[in-house]
């Protein structure tokens, strides 16, 4: 490998034009070489593929000690540790495979991502995910204050790479939060918040995510809000819109899951995303082999091929939501991550059922009838539940009846 | 939720995760679970290091120590887990127990629960095990801490 590797963002972007979607795997292994063959493998999918390098645990965790200790000890990770092993390795990870029409992302989940940034910039890679918020609250118990210290580090060392002729590239997990449970009017505001955050430290490339939900109505109207709030917050960048298939519980049966899947694919094509990161049919079990996520990338593909745009969506007021929780952030600060902070201390945003400390804990929410997700709580947030929102105490069974609503939707459609 | 155990007497439990698993909603519906028994819960979240669950047991000794993973890496960091427990001078023997997807290949693999038991878990709940295998063990303990006021049977 030559120079600085071609943009993530462009490259999605152009593909998108000539109408295909991009399909992405999340794929990482300890060992290089089954890194490598996962790469090969998503390369040569049937389908218009980006690639995925995952990192493992550990290293997201800035337990760098333990990733080692399990290369050396032959303990199996689940990922690639890419601030561990020498960047000339995972350089020969990516030679041949890495190039104009395959761009390759590094994703991990990590509120302390330098030894990660490092690490995939040392090796020739420029583009990776997360957020100060979004990869803060959901999973750990970093402070919220040191989660955005540690974010603005990082844009802005992605973006020094602009200097030397590469695009870099930063996508907001911000569209997903806990997975699920999460109404679509908070991850929106939430994705857009992190993606303005991303431009104000320097990035020129961003992709604002939004995870697949409970009912494909409400969430082709999510699609909708979510660009819209795009074009008014992100002028004069290049963005672009990435689905996640669904990140609750996934279906148990293999019909289940890649109906599933499938569904995803049409929410992003309807939806105008460009890139769509799937899911497979071993969710419900365990990490996914190379062949099940080839098969699943394909599956996908073949979905949005024939997906149909269809209408557009009803609006029931989710824009004005979205835009409320986005404005009642902004108008706290100048520094948008000192807005952050501040919003999530006086409550202004609250994550339903997040346990990070320096989430609010007063806002909780529940599927109807119909699988839309809706507000039962809303608590110091500058928005109401409709119909003032129920009082309903969770229970144990409520809430594994709420996680698992997709799972049996998709269980019980399926062919016995 | 009225804290009317079913069984003995109410327990103060800690549920925690391991220190690199970052999943969350385990960790809220054992929560659930365990309050819906009649018990209380302190629920430390995700990402706990082996540190901070011992400073909290310091500070509020538990009847019960839940630890819910489902990264793969549970049978692993479940062993430094226990250690860290089981070694310092200044906590006493209370039961812990550890249950979720404790490998990477989502399958209960008897020799690794026996490390863990052999470790000094008093319950290993792995791939596959059933809550209601959970809340017996969680009834037995409430049951014998209100009779005998030890933690072993």
């Amino acid at each position: 490998m030559s120079g600085p590797a071609p943009g993530f963002g462009a490259t999605v972007v152009r593909a998108h034009r000539a109408g295909g979607l991009v399909v992405q795997p999340r794929m990482g292994f300890g060992d290089p070489v089954v890194m490598r063959t996962g790469l090969a493998a998503t390369r040569a999918a049937r389908a218009i593929t980006a690639g995925t390098i995952t990192v493992d645990s550990y290293t997201r965790t800035g337990d760098l000690a333990a990733a080692r200790r399990a290369l050396h000890s032959g303990q199996s990770l689940n990922g690639y540790p890419i601030a561990t092993h020498d960047p000339a390795t995972t350089r020969l990870v990516l030679t041949g495979l890495l190039g104009e029409d395959f761009p390759v992302q590094v994703r991990h989940g990590s509120a302390c991502p330098r030894d990660i940034v490092e690490g995939m910039i040392a090796a020739g890679l420029t583009a990776t995910e997360g957020g100060p918020v979004s990869y803060c609250l959901p999973y750990g118990r970093t402070d919220l204050a040191c989660a955005v210290r540690n974010w603005a580090a990082c844009a802005e060392r992605l973006a020094e790479l602009r200097g030397a002729g590469a695009e870099p590239h930063l996508e907001t997990f911000g569209g997903c939060m806990m997975g699920q449970l999460c109404p679509p009017g908070l991850l929106i505001a939430l994705s857009v918040l992190e993606g303005m955050f991303f431009v104000r430290h320097g990035l020129r490339s961003v992709s604002l995510s939004y995870a697949q939900q409970t009912n494909a109505e409400q969430d082709r109207e999510a699609l909708s809000v979510l660009r819209r709030l795009a074009e008014e917050r992100l002028g004069g960048v290049d963005w672009h819109v990435v689905v996640y298939s669904y990140m609750g519980l996934f279906p148990r049966t293999r019909s289940g899951a890649e109906a599933l899947l499938a569904e995803a694919a049409r929410l992003a094509v309807a939806g105008g995303a460009a890139r769509l990161v799937v899911k497979t049919t071993a969710e419900a079990y365990r990490i996914p082999t190379i062949a099940e996520n080839v098969r699943a990338l394909e599956t996908a593909a073949r979905a949005a091929a024939t997906a149909d745009p269809g209408p557009p969506p009803a609006e029931t007021g989710l824009y004005e939501e979205a835009r409320l929780l986005v404005e009642g952030v902004c108008e706290l600060d100048d520094d948008l991550g000192r807005a952050l902070v501040k919003a999530f201390r006086l409550g202004r945003l609250d994550v339903p059922y997040c346990l990070h400390p320096d989430n609010a804990r007063r806002s909780a929410s529940f599927l109807d009838g119909a699988g839309r997700l809706r507000w039962a709580a809303t608590g110091r947030m500058p928005i109401r539940p409709e119909g003032g929102g129920t009082s309903r105490p969770l229970t144990a069974a409520g809430l594994l009846d709420g996680l698992s609503y997709l799972r049996r939707k998709y269980d019980e459609a399926a062919p016995a | 939720m009225g804290l009317n155990p079913r069984a003995g007497r109410a327990l103060r439990t800690l549920v925690t995760s391991v220190a690199s698993d970052a999943h969350t909603w385990n960790l809220l519906h054992l929560q659930l679970v365990i309050e819906e028994m009649g018990h209380q819960v302190v629920n430390l979240g995700a990402c706990v290091p082996d540190a901070t669950l011992v400073a909290e047991c310091l500070a509020r000794p538990p009847d019960l120590v839940v630890v819910s993973t489902v990264n793969g890496h549970g049978a692993h960091d479940g062993l430094h887990l226990i250690r860290a427990l089981r070694d310092h001078p200044r906590l006493p023997r209370f039961p812990v127990v550890i249950g979720g997807r404790l490998g990477t290949d989502g399958i209960a693999d008897p020799a690794r629960t026996r490390r863990l038991l052999d470790a000094g878990f008093d319950g290993v709940f792995d791939a596959g095990a059933d809550l209601s295998e959970f809340r017996f063990f969680v009834d037995a303990l409430a049951s014998r801490l209100a009779t005998t006021g030890s933690w072993r049977g």
